[in-house]
């Protein structure tokens, strides 16, 4: 942020407030706002209804499923050291499926069901975050590995026991309105989001993280337990996919295997949109929420606009690239 | 004490070996598996398997290949799979269009291989030039090239004309296509290995900084990384089309996160700057290798792709441990 404001004023040194004004806008999270409101405005136009309350609900609930994978993610990328969660649209599908068949259609099942997905998925983020550290194996190595063997586990669950349906409390909580006239996943990803906040920016964890995550060995020496900060970093990771996968099975009443595997790149993606470099230590959850929802109604968007899949891939993944141009760039050789 | 000398002086000519040959411990753990294959299914090391083995996997070797080229460089390829079905699509679309004969195949073929290169030059454009970071980059332009994919066919199933799959098929003067085609590539690759493009890619993965300032163009040679990453995607499609003898917009998409699982069971860092092609290879047969002895071990059937996962998953800390270690 600092930095950003810095090079703004350098390069706008005979205005300051000109600037200043050109920093601002290049701050990753407003970049993400004024999008938002032009492709809703644009997805007005080509379809009428498409900004109204109860579309941007609809909206606002898939980009919440995607938004709290995409909070794990975005801690394992703060820690730095190329973190990086591959493994997370795994934990998404092993959730969904395990929290079926524990809850099995009934309410009652429901709190078991959510304490079993998230034990599972911190289970698999802490071994994650072993390996990662005690082995110090590379995060993406790691994690793809990991994939492999959820996937594995998830063919053992499937032809084991018939899939699981979701109890009717968590499907009107996820999608219908619950708390002045807002669904509850809404309520809930404040919540993630307010948890973020706080604990990257008011607690002794969180300012660890980010020091972790721009120099190791200065946290290290600083006194900063690293290995312990990111194991816990990874089961974070694991337990926000792990939510995810259970507000997925109240979203689509019924789990498959592969309904995770959506998430896996698009959390990355989000994070990146919302201004956290993939190298760590600077960024925050703040931008990745705006970034979830530019994702989400991007797609939305392709979806309204009558062309066939390819041509909405096309533009899907001509758009990214050039969205992927307003942020963290790569530093030229020259510096 | 001596015995300890000794037992250094071993290790420090292990650690020497693996650091002039990084592919040695994958080597080893290829030995390992195809005796297990052997030991549990005799009939698995009989030329006609192993013929099968190489016919299936030589696709996702090529892949491997080309993921290496990149890798090295300390970049990533997301979109691969991509590539190969794009280029896929691209050649069976051809082949279709122009009929079966073999010249026309050829021209498929060479079509086949400038659509790999373009996209590859359009990766590397994205990643070096324009400085986008590779992971997120790739997979965007993974779904660009997949939208142009979809668009070039449809839907899966067009078929390959005969002259194309039966050539893949069969074998010449008792030896099977797929042998000279994998002897072919092994002897490219020694070629390449010694060119100075590659080592000037492995210079700018170790050090792209110094690289810079010792005079290379780094961005050059990233983007040519990349290009080369295109050919060989492009080719390893062909051997995939040669396998299925259909056209399929999506068939790439699953090879992609296990050619990076191959290069780096092939004792290549992802951090770039070291590694070998060869060992990429080595890393793609491992997993193919690990498939059937997971089979042949008699796992039952639901259980195979945990133990599968499992396998590859320690295969690949056993890399990454054993080839820190030598690097000490």
């Amino acid at each position: 942020m600092s930095e950003v404001t810095r090079t703004g004023t350098e390069t706008g040194n005979a205005n300051p407030t000109l600037g200043r004004a050109l920093a601002l806008i290049r701050q990753p999270i407003v970049v993400a706002l004024v999008l938002i409101v032009i492709l809703l405005a644009l997805g007005e136009t080509l379809s009428p209804g498409f900004a109204s309350g109860q579309q941007i609900m609809r909206l606002l609930i898939v980009a919440a499923l995607l938004g709290i994978v995409a909070a794990g993610q975005n801690l394992v990328i703060l820690g730095g050291r190329e973190g990086i969660d591959l493994s997370v649209g795994g934990v998404v599908s092993l959730a969904a499926v395990l929290a079926g068949n524990v809850m099995n259609g009934a309410d009652i099942g429901i709190i078991p069901a959510l304490l079993v997905a998230l034990a599972v998925g911190g289970f698999f983020g802490a071994c994650n975050g072993i390996g990662v550290t005690l082995l110090r194996i590379p995060p993406l190595v790691m994690t793809l590995g990991m994939l492999g063997v959820m996937q594995g586990l998830l063919v053992v669950i499937r032809n084991g026991i018939p899939s699981g349906s979701a109890a009717p409390l968590l499907s009107t909580f996820v999608s219908k309105p619950f708390l002045f006239g807002i669904p509850g996943i809404l309520w809930l990803w404040v919540a993630v989001g307010l948890l973020m906040a706080f604990m990257l920016r008011r607690t002794v964890f969180g300012y660890r993280v980010y020091a972790v995550g721009s120099n190791e060995q200065a946290a290290y020496m600083a006194g900063a337990p690293v290995k312990r900060i990111r194991v816990a970093l990874f089961t974070l990771s694991g337990m926000f996919a792990a939510l995810t996968g259970v507000c997925l099975l109240g979203y689509s009443g019924t789990s498959f295997s592969g309904v995770g595997e959506q998430y896996m790149l698009p959390s990355i993606i989000a994070v990146v949109l919302g201004g956290t470099p993939l190298s760590g230590g600077k960024g925050g959850y703040t931008g990745t929420m705006a970034g979830a929802v530019l994702l989400v109604i991007l797609q939305s968007i392709l979806v309204t606009i009558n062309i066939d899949e390819s041509g909405r891939q096309m533009v899907f993944g001509a758009t990214l690239l050039v969205l992927m141009l307003f942020y963290g760039r790569g530093r030229t050789m020259r510096g | 004490m001596t015995d300890q000398t000794a037992s250094n002086s071993l290790s420090v000519a292990g650690q020497r070996l693996i650091a002039r040959f990084p592919f040695v411990p994958a080597a080893i753990i290829l030995v390992v598996l195809l005796a297990l294959n052997g030991w549990f299914e005799p009939r698995s090391l009989s030329f006609g398997a192993l013929r099968g083995l190489v016919s299936t996997y030589l696709a996702l070797m090529l892949l491997a290949m080309a993921q290496s080229y990149v890798v090295f460089a300390s970049d990533l390829d997301l979109s691969v799979g991509a590539i190969v079905s794009l280029v896929n699509v691209v050649m069976v679309t051809v082949m279709q269009s122009l009929g079966g004969d073999p010249l026309m195949v050829l021209f498929a073929c060479v079509v086949g291989i400038a659509v790999g290169v373009a996209c590859g030059l359009f990766n590397g454009f994205v990643v070096a030039a324009l400085r986008l970071q590779a992971i997120v980059a790739t997979f965007a332009t993974s779904i660009f090239f997949t939208g142009i994919a979809l668009y070039v066919l449809p839907v899966a199933g067009a078929p390959v004309p005969e002259a194309f799959w039966l050539t893949y098929a069969s074998s010449y003067f008792g030896i099977p296509f797929v042998f000279y085609v994998l002897a072919l590539v092994l002897v490219i690759l020694t070629l390449l290995a010694r060119s100075g493009l590659v080592i000037r890619i492995l210079t700018v993965g170790d050090d792209a900084m110094g690289a810079f300032h010792s005079g290379l163009p780094v961005t050059a040679i990233r983007i040519k990384g990349y290009a080369l990453c295109g050919l060989f995607a492009a080719l390893a499609a062909m051997c995939l089309t040669g396998d299925t003898a259909s056209g399929d917009p999506l068939v790439g998409g699953q090879m992609t996160l296990n050619s990076v699982a191959a290069v780096v069971l092939g004792g290549t860092a992802l951090s770039g700057g070291k590694g070998s092609v060869l060992g990429a290879v080595i890393g793609a047969l491992i997993i193919g290798l690990i498939n059937s002895l997971v089979f042949f071990v008699g796992t039952p059937s639901e259980w195979q792709n945990l133990v599968q996962g499992l396998a590859i998953l320690g295969a690949l800390m056993i890399g990454v441990l054993v080839s820190r270690r030598a690097q000490k």
